[in-house]
């Protein structure tokens, strides 16, 4: 193995690239490590950008367009930065059945915004999942990270509307 | 390839010896049996994506791609049935219709190998409605050119330009449909700062995606051998 | 760890649980989760804290099955079953939708009455808690036979020292000091198990293949030209053949394998360190959708607790085994389900299957022998080596042994997950188990976006590979969907299509443009639009994905339309512009807007 090189950007004076790099290291700075390392870039930053792909590609010896390749093949990576919030609806076949497809339209609808989209003042990302694994509780919302099982529209609303306009997390924050 | 065994099938019917390490497409090719192909090039690691050159072999539940399938002792293998040209023809169909295909204002119309295939395999007009995409054209760099209207996803740019070249400026983004050929992070091809400018994707492009500019339409012939003879020299530096 | 300190370990942990008058799981799989049991363990915990004289032992546990009823508490009492008994406690109550507010009542009860359940005679506080009470005795729960989900109610699964009363890690250890690999590829090749992901191959064929394998020679002919996307460089030194969990569910309407690792990680590690050592390989994967941050979780937990007791990592057991596991995070493509693709996904690729031959087991991750089993399939694997081969091909029909986990989902009562005895019929299971209304269902959905739908007069069919591949459907991961009369087939169908379209990874043309034209055709034909000729396009479409994509995902992409033409045609029909009487001249050749395309000069 040749030595690992060093990222090239100043990614390595950002606190938030550390476990990046260690994710890297952890695969000895092989082009295998190139999924983890992603998965590492979002978990610090929410997406991924084009100086994160950067310096990956330079860690990692991997030409730019393998990269860009493999960020848009996964639906899990973004590239945009995502909304301080985020609803996921299922649209898994059980859920689809019980109606998550009217569930969407209707927080769509109310939150004014798309699917797959984050409202205009970056609040909230409404986002769709291929199945969440909750079919027993279908249909299943997931509201920052938390599964909402036989998800109603008034329930989900409530909820929607309780969010604050900060980050999940942060209502100590707020005056 | 060869320093395998040697072994014998049959191809339509015609005993042919062959290096078990070849491909059933090399041995046809070999004994002058014709299999249209379309993302294959000899030289260029083979992908079986088109699926214009599959073949039936007998026993097996469908269809093998030729580029990528390796022949077996006793194997028989079929190269032309009704059933295989339908299929060659739908799925040439499909390809035709998912981009932009209009030869008459296409560069290469008359040097085209998608236009080749349609004529051999009799397609002449489309079952199935064309998708008609919205698909951006690049023509930032200085002596090239890429309309993706033109593009089948052979991906041959892709990997001329990653196994020969070495510069991997090239690969596809986003999946299924929306998948599309990109430079370096998806920026213009003028930008990519790894182009080398070499030349050889446009010239292993087997439609009008890849072009050069400022030639006439009739010039626009492609030179499909200099691949082979690439990588035959490299080969032989390799081996000294 | 050797044997002797497992079965103390295991001892003193069931001393402690014997110790208590009445046990109490709470479920902490996600599906209770999302419906508030951490509330009610929290509430449970904090009352028996004030009363210690009613010496109760509260843990978080395993998923319990009957997701829609969540939260669920498991009560047991009597002393603790034996390992691997396949018996129940003494007595065990089983409680549904519980809440925080009923934690008093519980365990006021529980104090009172030593080991008598509430029953809806009693007090005013109790009868609350009496009418949440599960009868166990019910098809769903007496119906079950569990091999893969034993012991759930009884594990907890962040701590290793429960999974070791439950006789966990006993099989790696007998294997590793008492048998020879071959010995234990024969005892799994004559249990019959077959890979539970869905294909249904043999897997004592697939590890003996493995097994047989040679060291990967770098660069040796024909491998080299196959790997065209991992290059030498991309190869870590050392390890030379490779054990992957393939742990992308990516069914939609699946959940079995997210519960088997949330609930029992353990038990899926167990299996893949017995395979590794079968196989000769000493590295693995375990490839997991990051869509199951929880399993994930637990994952990692389970290999930290395991390596610290010396069952993973080097000289296991005592012996000279060396097996390490990894975790490796899917990132939403349903296709690197495929083995294939899933390599790639490792190998820090796109997720693009590659033309088989040659198989992973023999040309797997980065070129080495790999072999590439599902969660399901490895959690069967310790039981298998402590009961024998022969109790669990004793289970099942003649061709398709053991059990299954199903996860029930759609309309009916009981939704959730089961596992049963493969034979047993789809009546048993909709009709039986999951309270479904005789004569309001209309179709059960199998095997996801690559399976079918059986119509309800197929009922009486029992579940095997054979039986539901002969209906045009699969088996598949798992997953079973009760649709009624509600259900549209075409729109069905088109919902599958639609998933099929949006996962294709675009890498062969029939795939990526076949899948697109064929929901063209369904939409065309659910709007009323459709003509005859369009029905026989979409056919012709169907059987050339069948025929000519790389891929299973491709291969099976039209199965759910060409089932639900199959037996429900009649659907379709009804939808086509001939035979509403709105239009008959609009058909084929006339129609102006979907004239032939000229595509020549």
């Amino acid at each position: 193995m040749p030595s690992a090189p060093r990222p090239v950007t100043n990614t390595a004076a950002d606190k938030r690239w550390r476990p990046v790099e260690a994710a890297m290291r952890r695969n000895g700075y092989r082009a295998g490590g190139l999924i983890e390392a992603l998965h590492a870039v979002q978990r610090a930053y929410g997406y991924i950008d084009e100086a994160a792909m950067r310096a990956i590609g330079a860690a990692l010896q991997l030409p730019l367009s393998k990269i860009y390749g493999v960020v848009t093949f996964y639906h899990f990576f973004h590239l945009k930065p995502k909304g301080r919030h985020t609803c996921v609806v299922c649209l898994g076949t059980a859920c689809y059945i019980k109606g998550a497809d009217r569930l969407l339209q209707t927080i769509s609808r109310e939150q004014q915004v798309s699917p797959g989209e984050t409202t205009a003042d970056g609040r909230l990302s409404l986002l769709t999942a291929r199945c969440v694994g909750a079919c027993g509780q279908a249909p299943a919302v997931v509201i920052d990270d938390q599964v909402v099982g036989q998800a109603e529209e008034s329930a989900i609303h409530r909820q929607l509307a309780g969010l604050n306009s900060a980050g999940p997390g942060s209502d100590e924050e707020q005056p | 390839m060869s320093g395998g065994r040697v072994i014998t099938l049959q191809i339509d019917g015609r005993d042919c010896g062959a290096d078990e390490n070849q491909t059933i497409l090399e041995v046809a090719q070999e004994n002058g049996i014709f299999i249209p192909t379309l993302c294959h090039l000899n030289g260029l690691h083979p992908v079986g994506g088109c699926r214009i050159c599959m073949v039936e072999v007998e026993g097996a539940p469908r269809p093998l791609p030729a580029c990528v399938t390796h022949p077996a002792e006793g194997m028989r293998v079929t190269t032309d049935t009704p059933e295989l040209r339908r299929r060659r023809r739908l799925i040439l169909e499909l390809m035709l219709a998912e981009g932009n295909h209009v030869c008459a204002v296409c560069v290469v119309n008359g040097h085209c190998e998608l236009q080749e295939l349609a004529l051999q395999l009799g397609v002449d007009h489309l079952e199935i409605p064309a998708l008609y995409p919205r698909r951006e054209v690049d023509a930032s760099h200085p002596r090239f050119g890429l309309d993706r209207n033109r593009c089948v996803l052979c991906t041959r740019c892709v990997r001329v330009c990653g196994e020969i070249e070495g510069a991997h400026t090239w690969d596809v983004m986003g999946r299924g449909l929306k998948a599309a050929i990109i430079s370096d992070l998806n920026q213009p091809w003028g930008e990519a700062e790894s182009c080398t400018a070499c030349g050889k994707c446009v010239q292993v492009c087997p439609t009008g995606a890849l072009f050069e500019k400022g030639k006439a339409t009739g010039e626009m012939v492609k030179r499909h051998l200099h691949l082979p003879l690439l990588t035959a020299m490299r080969k032989e530096e390799e081996e000294r | 760890m050797n044997p002797e300190e497992l079965q103390r370990i295991a001892a003193e942990e069931l001393q402690a649980k014997s110790a208590a008058k009445h046990r109490i799981g709470v479920c902490t799989a996600s599906g209770c989760l999302s419906c508030g049991s951490r509330e009610v363990l929290k509430a449970i915990e904090q009352e028996a804290a004030a009363r210690p004289e009613a010496n109760l032992r509260i843990e978080g546990v395993g998923c319990m099955g009957l997701c829609s009823r969540g939260p669920l508490v498991m009560v047991q009492s009597g002393p603790v079953p034996a390992e691997n008994s396949g018996a129940g406690a003494e007595t065990a109550f089983l409680f549904k939708e519980l809440t925080p507010a009923d934690a008093p009542a519980l365990v006021a009860y529980l104090e009172q009455q030593k080991s008598d359940p509430p029953t809806v005679a009693a007090g005013s506080t109790a009868s609350s808690l009496a009418a949440k009470r599960c009868d166990l005795s019910a098809p769903f729960f007496r119906r079950q036979v569990k091999v893969v989900l034993e012991q759930f109610e009884n594990i907890d699964p962040e701590r290793i020292e429960s999974y070791l009363a439950a006789g966990g890690y006993r099989a790696l250890l007998d294997c590793l000091h008492h048998r020879r690999p071959v010995e234990i590829i024969d005892e799994i090749t004559r249990s019959g198990l077959r890979g539970r992901g869905g294909g249904g191959y043999p897997v004592g064929l697939k590890w003996s293949t493995v097994a047989k394998a040679g060291a990967f020679v770098p660069q040796a002919g024909r491998s080299s030209r196959q790997s065209a996307g991992a290059t030498a460089a991309d190869r870590p030194d050392g390890p030379r053949k490779y054990v992957i969990c393939n742990a992308d569910e990516g069914d939609p309407g699946a959940f079995m394998d997210r519960s088997v690792l949330e609930c029992a990680p353990h038990r899926v590690l167990e299996g893949m360190a017995i395979a590794a050592y079968a196989v000769g390989a000493d590295f693995g994967y375990l490839y997991v959708r990051a869509e199951y941050p929880l399993a994930v979780e637990r994952l990692r937990k389970a290999i930290v607790q395991a390596e610290k007791r010396g069952l993973l990592g080097r000289n296991i057991g005592g012996s000279a085994f060396n097996f390490q596991v990894e975790i490796r995070l899917g990132a939403g493509a349903f296709v690197c389900g495929e083995e294939t693709a899933l390599l790639a996904s490792i190998e820090g690729r796109r997720g693009q299957p590659r033309p088989r031959p040659p198989y992973p087991a023999e040309h797997g991750l980065w070129g080495c022998p790999t072999l590439i089993n599902n969660v399901e399939t490895l959690a069967n694997v310790a039981a298998i080596i402590n009961r024998g081969a022969d109790w669990f091909a004793a289970l099942g029909t003649e061709k398709s042994k053991g059990t299954k986990v199903f996860a029930l989902a759609g309309k009916i009562k009981n939704t959730g997950l089961i596992e049963v005895p493969m034979g047993i019929s789809i009546h048993e299971i909709v009709h039986e188990m999951g309270s479904g209304e005789v004569g309001g269902i209309k179709a059960v959905q199998t095997g996801g976006p690559s399976g079918g739908c059986i119509p309800a007069e197929h009922f009486h069919l029992p579940v095997d590979y054979e039986s539901l591949q002969a209906e045009g459907s699969i088996m598949g991961s798992g997953g079973m969907i009760i649709m009624d009369e509600g259900a549209a087939m075409v729109d069905v169908a088109r919902f599958f299509m639609e998933f099929c379209v949006e996962e294709s990874c675009g890498k062969c043309a029939p795939c990526r443009v076949g899948t697109t034209q064929v929901l063209l055709l369904l939409e065309k034909i659910g709007r009323g639009e459709g003509t005859a000729a369009d029905l026989g396009q979409l056919e012709e479409l169907c059987h050339l994905l069948q025929q000519t994509s790389l891929c299973g995902l491709g291969q099976s992409a039209a199965n759910p339309v060409l089932s639900t033409l199959r037996f429900f045609r009649r659907e379709y029909e009804q939808l086509l512009v001939d035979n509403t009487g709105k239009s008959n001249e609009t058909d084929g050749s006339q129609s102006p807007q979907q004239g032939p395309q000229e595509v020549k000069k």
